[in-house]
């Protein structure tokens, strides 16, 4: 095998002249973690109330949060993805989805991403939480109820927080797998970290300088959020339970 | 509205079958090299040489940390410029499928040896105490006292994991590999009904993973009853 590695090819300009390779790389990644963290605050957001829909005692409401989490958890997330790219837009009455295919492609990309995964992540943040109240021994709910409050007034003081506290860990592992799965929406041509490095393979044909950049700033992505997690999975600890102080 | 015109689903059937057949072949294939592999990289990580439990450590959070696009892509680079140049291969030999197999199971194996790992931890020491009393060796022990067990424990798991890989051969799409949902993007795409072509791809997904994971779930409540 004679491969000609060439390091330098991070430094010199790309066709058009605007940046340099390693500015690909870079806005790369920017774009990996702004879709990443936009997604993961809605799925937080309707993960959190589908969770707590499937706990209440109302056959109607759990059957909903039920079917939500079925349906986002046994369809691939590549075609979830061509679901809300290619054939959302077509469905919508007419003139929305006309308005929607004329704005900006990046935003096209962007929005069918951010909506994909959040709904994506959301399913599975459902289920945690779900297992997190799940796991709160029914006394809670029993007292809450008997000081009074009603059943909103429970979950909100009493069980919802003590499940978030609990549920830590799993939801930081989440986290992370957020920005793993961003990398899927490169096939539908947003050009997030793994889109970056394929686009360079394609102009400098220096596909494993291009692979190891990308893989060496996921594995950055990796470290830094596991550093976070460490520091949020410390300060919610509930004293008393296992992990706890 | 949209006009739903479902008719080129019926003559794609046969070629949408062959698609099917790549991903369950991928799919059984990282499942039987994942759990064998896995199995091994589990007992590594626990067992007393510092050397292979570290081995073991790094390749598994090596793997869990990169996205499997990138895996696969990586796979998709090298396993035919290895492959060539040890069995000197023609250049043009259509090496996606190899590489996709081997991507998987090298992949997969990273996430069933973690189950695995927590399976061997989930049997309680007594046992691996009680094979050593009775004179056993460590392998006789593993084979026949603790991985027995551990397994029993860890069939729930090792399914959903096994539909979670059924979901993710999907992803062979970045090497343009005709697999289900290659094959019905392909036949969307030629005839322009692209999203009557998606819609039916996600349903078989759902259909197949929904039953699949009602199954595990009868599995579950039959071994705890």
């Amino acid at each position: 095998m004679s491969y000609h590695w060439n390091w330098a090819v991070f430094l010199s300009p790309t066709p058009s002249g605007a940046t340099t390779y390693l500015g690909w790389m870079l806005s790369g990644l920017q774009m990996t973690v702004t879709l990443s963290l936009t997604a993961w605050v809605m799925a937080l957001l309707f993960g959190s109330i589908v969770g707590v829909l499937r706990t209440v005692p109302n056959r109607w409401l759990s059957g909903f949060a039920t079917a939500y989490v079925e349906l986002f958890r046994n369809i691939p997330l590549l075609v979830q993805l061509f679901i809300w790219y290619f054939v959302l837009p077509e469905l919508l009455p007419r003139g929305m989805g006309n308005a929607f295919k004329q704005t900006d492609p990046t935003f096209q990309q962007f929005f069918s991403a951010m909506v994909c995964l959040g709904f994506f992540t959301s399913a599975r943040i459902a289920e945690q939480v779900r297992a997190g109240i799940g796991s709160l021994p029914p006394g809670q709910r029993n007292a809450g109820l008997a000081m009074g409050f009603t059943l909103p007034q429970t979950y909100r003081h009493v069980l919802v927080p003590m499940a978030f506290r609990l549920i830590v860990p799993p939801l930081t592992s989440e986290f992370l797998n957020i920005f793993k799965n961003s990398a899927v929406c490169s096939t539908i041509g947003l050009l997030e970290l793994a889109a970056q490095g394929r686009q360079l393979v394609d102009y400098t044909a220096q596909s494993y300088e291009s692979f190891i950049a990308v893989t060496l700033l996921y594995l950055l992505i990796n470290i830094v959020v596991m550093l976070l997690s460490r520091q949020v999975e410390e300060r919610t600890r509930v004293p008393g339970y296992i992990g706890g102080k | 509205m949209y006009d739903f015109d479902w008719s080129s689903i019926p003559g794609a059937l046969p070629f949408l079958w062959q698609g099917m057949k790549v991903s369950l072949e991928i799919t059984f294939n990282a499942i039987v090299v994942g759990i064998v592999w896995g199995t091994l990289l589990a007992m590594m990580r626990l067992s007393h040489s510092k050397l292979l439990s570290w081995f073991s450590a790094g390749y598994v959070n090596l793997f869990r940390s990169i996205p499997l696009v990138m895996v696969l892509l990586w796979f998709f680079l090298l396993i035919p410029q290895v492959l060539q140049s040890f069995f000197g291969l023609s250049p043009v030999t259509d090496m996606r499928l190899t590489s996709a197999m081997i991507g998987f199971a090298l992949f997969e194996s990273a996430y069933y040896s973690e189950i695995i790992r927590a399976g061997i931890q989930s049997v309680p020491k007594g046992q691996a105490a009680a094979a050593h009393a009775l004179g056993m060796t460590y392998g006789q022990a593993m084979r026949l006292v603790i991985l027995p067990q551990a397994f029993r424990n860890m069939v729930p798991l090792l399914l959903t994991q096994a539909i979670i890989l059924f979901q993710d051969t999907s992803l062979v799409y970045v090497s343009a590999l005709a697999d289900f949902f290659g094959a019905a993007y392909k036949v969307g795409d030629r005839d322009g009904r692209l999203v009557e072509m998606l819609l039916f791809a996600g349903l078989i997904y759902f259909a197949i993973c929904y039953s699949t994971s009602l199954l595990v779930k009868r599995f579950q409540k039959r071994k705890t009853a």
